[in-house]
């Protein structure tokens, strides 16, 4: 069981433990005693690291004893995706081809967390090098979705979903290329966003689509969301791409300032598939939002529809040039063969699950001889014309909303036979990954089925701070919302419906 | 757009990406790779006549840090995860036609 709202967030923890009032080793057995009970049967992780935390919280807590800082994170126990560079413990990416590579090295955002008193507690399940929406591509089997076990979790970022839903960790990492952490927040009722391109270094994380793939938290609240991103965010040397200023120091703050007075464009095109439930969940939204100030409208972002089509041919063509790395020479899985082209293969062939290869034989399609600028090219000019429709509607509104995922979530197995299925989980959160924007999803009340339903604010580029407002003013009107507890909400009821049941 | 994905594409295709695929992948591969782009026409039918590409969200150029020495890894810790390693390099099995 999650702690109630307010108590187990990593706002609290933090506080508490920086006041000495609990200690960080305390905080670290109580969630592994969590882990412990529920994660047979979710299998979150793929590696906990609890030897590893308990030595951790130890060294907190001896700061603490001798009046020293840890860091606004002091004690927290966070779950990294599998993905993400840990010197010394194993980084698989959920695949057979790195199942035994130990980084020599520390993701940046992992020095981060580290610098600020975060405590690993696991790596994290995920899709096999982050391709797919269910984390049932993963080699080491499939992450369940805590509320109902026969769900998935959503992907890929499932496992850290799943971590933050169970009450493993109240945050967690996940990275986002076309929604990877904003569809697994919604299945699984937690928060989770995807920042700006470039806000968050991806140096050490492992690279699946380089233009899209971005580094954001998962959380129970909105406002350890945006705690942890502020934590992470800003500039790194170590990453090219990374924008060249500091990161936001205003984000936490944002969550209680409310939405009075802001323009809110609803986007017709990512809202018109969704199922019913989940289209009267986010009606519910925009009339609570409008109860607290805000103006809401409909808008068109037209090329937003053509999102997926675009996605699916510029990531998997990203994806197989990233890939190409695994060649079995210098790290990762080698099955050996008289000559190195035959070594390739053999490594490749078997080190690569059928996903990761469906993808890869896409993108190099994509970009051969013959298909290049049809495919490839027509799509990168797509996406200029996404970003000029965001741009158009960004000078009429300050935020964007949309659900987060058509539906809520669906049965293990139901779409693994169909890999066009699969994809189109991802058509309301891929927009915001070609146009380098962030983008949000808070739970937001139950679908016909008692699962979470997610709804998504999505911002113009480095527009966290009124993303998180609006997050914020949806968290504590959500149905089922301790409004009380909620610093600066206002005490109108909540629209509709009851909260998700407590996994 | 050009035609629909052969079987004989695929074939072709897995070979520059490296991979062997059993007959069983070839022919669920040429379907649903069909299916896929299949779904990408919409993205071909757009107009975007003088429309320049978008390669990057961000537009960055020539990124450039201070000519300044900085530690790297050594040599023991980037060979450590080699699956193969001799005289201090990595070693791979024969490259040209030569007898090992």
């Amino acid at each position: 069981m999650p702690p109630l709202p307010g108590e187990g967030t990593a706002a609290a923890i933090a506080q508490a433990v920086r006041a000495g009032e609990r200690t960080a080793v305390d905080v670290v057995e109580e969630h592994l005693a969590r882990i412990a009970g529920r994660e047979p049967a979710v299998h979150a992780f793929n590696l906990v690291l609890a030897d590893e935390a308990r030595a951790a919280a130890a060294r907190i807590d001896q700061v603490v004893s001798a009046g020293d800082d840890p860091g606004p994170l002091a004690g927290v126990p966070v779950a990294l995706k599998d993905n993400l560079c840990t010197r010394g413990t194993p980084t698989t990416c959920s695949s057979r081809i790195l199942e035994h590579w130990v980084p020599p090295y520390d993701a940046t955002v992992v020095s981060r967390l580290a610098a600020a008193g975060a405590i690993f507690v696991g790596k994290t399940n995920l899709d096999e090098f982050a391709m797919g929406s269910s984390t049932e591509n993963s080699a080491f089997g499939p992450t369940r979705n805590p509320h109902d076990l026969s769900r998935v979790p959503g992907g890929s970022s499932g496992g850290s979903a799943a971590a933050v839903a169970a009450g493993f960790a109240p945050l967690a990492l996940g990275s986002d290329t076309g929604g990877s952490i904003r569809q697994p927040a919604a299945l699984c009722g937690v928060v989770g966003a995807k920042p700006t391109y470039g806000l968050v270094s991806r140096y050490g994380l492992v690279a699946f689509a380089s233009s899209l793939d971005q580094i954001g938290p998962l959380a129970t609240t909105v406002a350890d969301a945006a705690l942890l991103l502020e934590v992470i965010a800003g500039h790194d040397g170590a990453d090219s791409t990374s924008i060249p200023q500091p990161g936001p120091r205003d984000l936490v703050a944002a969550v209680d300032e409310g939405v009075e007075g802001l323009r809110i464009g609803v986007v017709r095109e990512l809202t018109e598939g969704a199922d019913g439930d989940v289209a009267a969940r986010l009606e519910e939204a925009v009339r609570a939002l409008e109860a607290a100030g805000a103006k809401v409208d409909e808008v068109s972002v037209p090329t937003a529809a053509h999102g997926l089509s675009a996605y699916y041919l510029l990531a998997p063509a990203e994806a197989s040039s990233n890939l190409a790395r695994y060649d079995g020479v210098r790290y990762g899985l080698r099955v050996d063969a008289p000559d190195v082209a035959a070594m390739n293969y053999a490594t490749r062939s078997a080190g690569f699950g059928t996903e990761v290869k469906r993808r890869i034989m896409l993108g190099t399609y994509a970009l051969s001889a013959g298909y290049y600028d049809a495919y490839y090219g027509q799509a990168q000019r797509v996406r200029t014309l996404i970003l000029r429709d965001f741009e158009t509607a960004y000078a009429t509104f300050d935020l964007l909303l949309a659900p987060t995922t058509p539906t809520t979530a669906f049965p293990l197995g139901a779409k693994t036979s169909d890999p066009l299925a699969m994809y189109l989980s991802d058509v309301c959160t891929v927009p915001s990954n070609l146009a380098g924007h962030p983008a949000v999803s808070v739970p937001y009340g139950v679908g016909d089925d008692g699962l979470p339903v997610g709804v998504q604010v999505l911002a113009p580029a480095l527009g966290e701070s009124v993303m998180f407002r609006a997050a914020g003013a949806l968290e504590r009107r959500a149905p089922g919302a301790q409004r009380d507890a909620a610093p600066g909400a206002q005490r109108d009821a909540a629209p509709g419906g009851q909260g998700p049941g407590r996994p | 757009m050009a035609d629909r994905i052969s079987r004989d594409d695929v074939v072709h295709v897995a070979a520059l990406a490296r991979l062997h695929l059993t007959d069983d992948e070839l022919d669920r591969f040429t379907v649903q790779l069909g299916a896929v782009l299949d779904h990408a026409a919409d993205v071909a039918a757009l107009d975007t006549a003088g429309v320049a590409p978008t390669a990057h969200p961000i537009p960055l150029v020539n990124v450039l840090r201070d000519d300044t020495p900085m530690p790297g890894l050594g040599p023991d810790e980037v060979l450590s995860q080699a699956p193969a390693v001799e005289d201090g390099r990595f070693r791979v099995p024969r490259i040209l036609g030569e007898a090992p």
